[in-house]
């Protein structure tokens, strides 16, 4: 059984591809990027998309993702956010660790992972680093990396403790995962709403200072020093963090980070019309920040651009916004953010932006993914960077509608996300015809 | 102009000169009616307002509802102590259930910033904010400025020190966005502590020097600090707080000879100002508490009483 791909343009930075050429499928593997001639395969049975005018990358895989399941269904499931995953262009994604019941043990890390087997994408689990996410007690990090979590995190609720932190990341780095960490010294931030400055002077919404996060950042980095662990910095939001990071790489430190697309696309002022789908954490900041994000992003101290997708109902977000979840999902937003605001404003090219999505966080995870190499699993996204795309958040397939993107018109579409040779997200027509969506 | 045209009064920082120009003269004309020894004009007979306050309140709540009264609205008020909230409904249930029945306008007070404005796209009903957390207090930077002008005569041109906690006051808020468009000059002055982030980049001038602040001020408005910032690191006790930032007699000196006090209270007196201050020769803090029912009434007449005269009404 075999799939080709033909006439689309194929970017892989892994191999450092970047030209016309078509893919071949054979057994959900990846066996040929090339000029390849249908006849020679007639041989077997298979099937021939026509993709003219689209481009083939390796599948999207986001290293921060909220599926809220077990715990809290009424969010998001397993299944729900998978199916946005595939809508969006992801192949494989990260579930965060902070769900109501928190994997901090073997059973629901299985659990996590059972459940993910059941949906089309490949669902990877992340372990939480202490019991209960209280940041007190290191949790079974070694049980639950025999378990197959890939990463360990403090996401949600981050590690106050510097020896705790240091105990952990010990453990990581003996088991050789990443610590993944959300830094933000909760003493500082307090009950804060907003990123502090001007505009939440003006707004009157309790601040988070930038400091807030860039203290953890450095204190973060200098323990992963310390313990010889891989520290990934996630969502950073602020110049402090980039510049910090950035002395850290210079350094020859093992640090690596993430930045998401609301990061550099809001500023701090769309929260002047008290939208809570703006209120996530860390906050958006200034527009020194954005542009600073986006400098990091071109200058490749900032390696991987992740969603942070964090599903809430409506009963979480139609409220007053001190007492509002922070979060927005990003999964089905992602990519034609990426396009229209980095690679269509020039921050970055096509091929840089798939970095930050494919081999870069498949890297930090140790992924055998990410890439269209001979022999690797065929996880595809197939795009339209230069199709119009309207947000809307009602036809998502996330349970989540909580974006403050809503109606914007943006470019860059999905047109098919495939998963070991088989299509988990829209469907192509057969050869001879041309290529178009039909479902979305 | 003699019409607001608008469905909301969410704060100062959206409204234009002329609005608050309106407002304050339909206020001054109102003030005409609470001087009468009948009370009452049928304005607003058959409207239905309702206050309803998420936070405790005495003076504006009160206020309000004389407001109202006054012009013959029904008003029911609605605590959230004493409600449904406390079973759990939300904010967002609580409005609906109200304009469901027949609530023609709101008067919110919340803690959290924003909770009017979004009242103000959930109902078809008038909302006025009546304090949103540390936003804006609408309603007393307009009677805080009738009654400046009423002391001066003029806004424009006028030296106005508001001081103390700054940084928790929607009512500086709504004092320096109001004062600044009708002409005066605002100085904030508090403990570095009790000061926004970056006030700087307001159109204000920031002092943390007390006596700096009141330097040829025409009118000192002293905010009252909350028992909650006493013991949460804001400043190391009152006894220095009051030292530091107290507004006394002699700090008072340094102020124009006819300053005019001011203070929205209610007062800790002994901490943020001294008794004698307080009740002396320059405190108007009781014009203040009867300009309050005097601007709500303006309030409430322009967003419910159509274009009719009150004079005749």
């Amino acid at each position: 059984m075999w799939v080709l791909l033909k006439g689309g343009h194929v970017i892989d930075p892994a191999q450092g591809i970047d030209k016309a050429a078509d893919v071949l499928i054979r057994d959900g593997r990846i066996a040929e990027i090339g000029k390849i001639d249908v006849q020679s395969l007639n041989s077997d049975p298979g099937e021939v998309y026509d993709i003219a005018g689209k481009v083939v990358t390796p599948g999207l895989i986001d290293v921060h993702v909220h599926l809220r399941e077990p715990g809290e269904e009424h969010k998001e499931t397993i299944a729900t956010g998978a199916a946005a995953a595939a809508a969006g262009g992801f192949t494989s994604i990260l579930a965060m660790p902070n769900t109501k019941t928190a994997p901090d043990n073997r059973a629901v890390v299985e659990y996590v992972l059972s459940q993910g087997k059941r949906t089309p994408i490949n669902v990877l689990a992340c372990c939480a680093m202490t019991k209960g996410m209280e940041g007190k007690e290191m949790a079974e990090l070694g049980d639950m990396f025999d378990a197959g979590a890939v990463a360990v995190s403090d996401d949600g609720y981050p590690v106050q403790n510097a020896l705790v932190m240091r105990r952990v990341m010990e453990y990581a780095s003996m088991l050789g995962i990443p610590a993944l960490v959300h830094c933000e010294d909760k003493l500082l931030s307090a009950d804060g709403i907003m990123n502090e400055g001007i505009t939440s002077t003006i707004v009157g919404l309790r601040g988070i200072p930038a400091a807030a996060e860039v203290s953890m950042v450095e204190r973060n980095i200098m323990l992963g020093e310390l313990t010889g662990c891989h520290v990934h910095i996630q969502h950073v939001s602020c110049a402090g963090s980039v510049d910090a990071m950035r002395r850290a790489k210079a350094r020859g430190l093992k640090v690596t980070c993430e930045t998401c697309p609301q990061y550099f696309t809001l500023t701090d002022e769309a929260l002047v019309d008290y939208d809570t789908n703006t209120k996530v954490n860390p906050p958006l900041r200034t527009s020194a920040d954005v542009e600073a994000v986006k400098a990091g992003l071109a200058d490749g101290t900032i390696d991987i651009i992740a969603t942070d997708h964090a599903p809430h109902s409506a009963e979480d977000k139609e409220v007053e916004m001190t007492i509002a979840s922070f979060g927005m999902v990003g999964l089905e937003t992602a990519l034609p953010l990426v396009i229209t605001k980095l690679v269509n404003e020039g921050t970055l090219t096509l091929s840089q932006a798939i970095e930050k999505l494919t081999i870069a966080p498949a890297k930090l995870l140790g992924l055998n993914a990410g890439t269209l190499t001979e022999g690797a699993p065929a996880d595809i996204t197939i795009l339209d960077p230069g199709a119009e795309v309207i947000v809307d958040s009602s036809s998502f397939k996330s349970m989540g509608r909580n974006t403050p993107f809503n109606g914007w018109k943006l470019k860059g579409a999905v047109a098919a996300t495939i998963v070991g040779g088989t299509f988990a997200y829209g469907q192509l027509s057969p050869v001879g015809e041309k290529c178009e969506v039909l479902s979305r | 102009m003699n019409k607001l045209d608008r469905k909301d009064i969410l704060g100062l920082q959206d409204m234009t000169q002329s609005e608050i120009q309106l407002i304050l003269d339909t206020a001054i004309s109102m003030k005409e009616i609470l001087n009468r020894p009948v009370k009452k004009v049928p304005t607003l007979r058959g409207k239905t307002v309702c206050t309803l306050f998420y936070e405790p309140s005495t003076r504006t709540r009160t206020s309000f509802e004389v407001a109202a009264k006054t012009l013959s609205a029904d008003v029911s008020s609605i605590a959230a102590a004493t409600s449904a909230i406390v079973k759990g409904e939300s904010f967002k249930d609580t409005l609906l259930t109200l304009q469901a029945m027949g609530v023609d306008l709101f008067i919110i007070r919340h803690q959290s910033g924003g909770a009017p404005h979004f009242a103000a796209r959930t109902v078809k009903s008038h909302v006025i904010n009546a304090g949103d957390g540390m936003h804006e207090h609408p309603t007393q930077g307009l009677l805080d400025m009738l009654t400046m002008l009423e002391e001066k005569g003029r806004l424009d041109g006028l030296v106005v020190t508001v001081v103390g906690d700054i940084l928790h006051s929607r009512v500086a808020r709504s004092n320096l966005w109001g004062l600044t468009k009708m002409g005066a000059t605002v100085r904030l002055a508090g403990p570095k502590t009790l000061l926004p982030p970056e006030v700087d980049k307001l159109p204000v001038e920031v002092y943390s020097n007390i006596d700096e602040a009141i330097e040829g001020a025409d009118i000192v408005n002293v905010l009252r600090i909350q028992l909650e910032r006493m013991n949460s690191g804001f400043f190391p006790s009152v006894r220095e707080y009051a030292k530091l930032f107290g507004i006394n007699k002699e700090r008072l000196r340094r102020a124009k000879p006819d300053v005019t006090l001011m203070h929205p209270g209610p007062m800790n007196r002994g901490v943020e100002i001294t008794p004698d201050v307080a009740d002396g020769e320059f405190s108007v803090i009781t014009d203040q508490v009867t300009n309050g029912v005097a601007v709500r009434m303006a309030l409430l007449y322009l967003l419910l009483g159509g274009g009719s005269n009150v004079g005749t009404a």
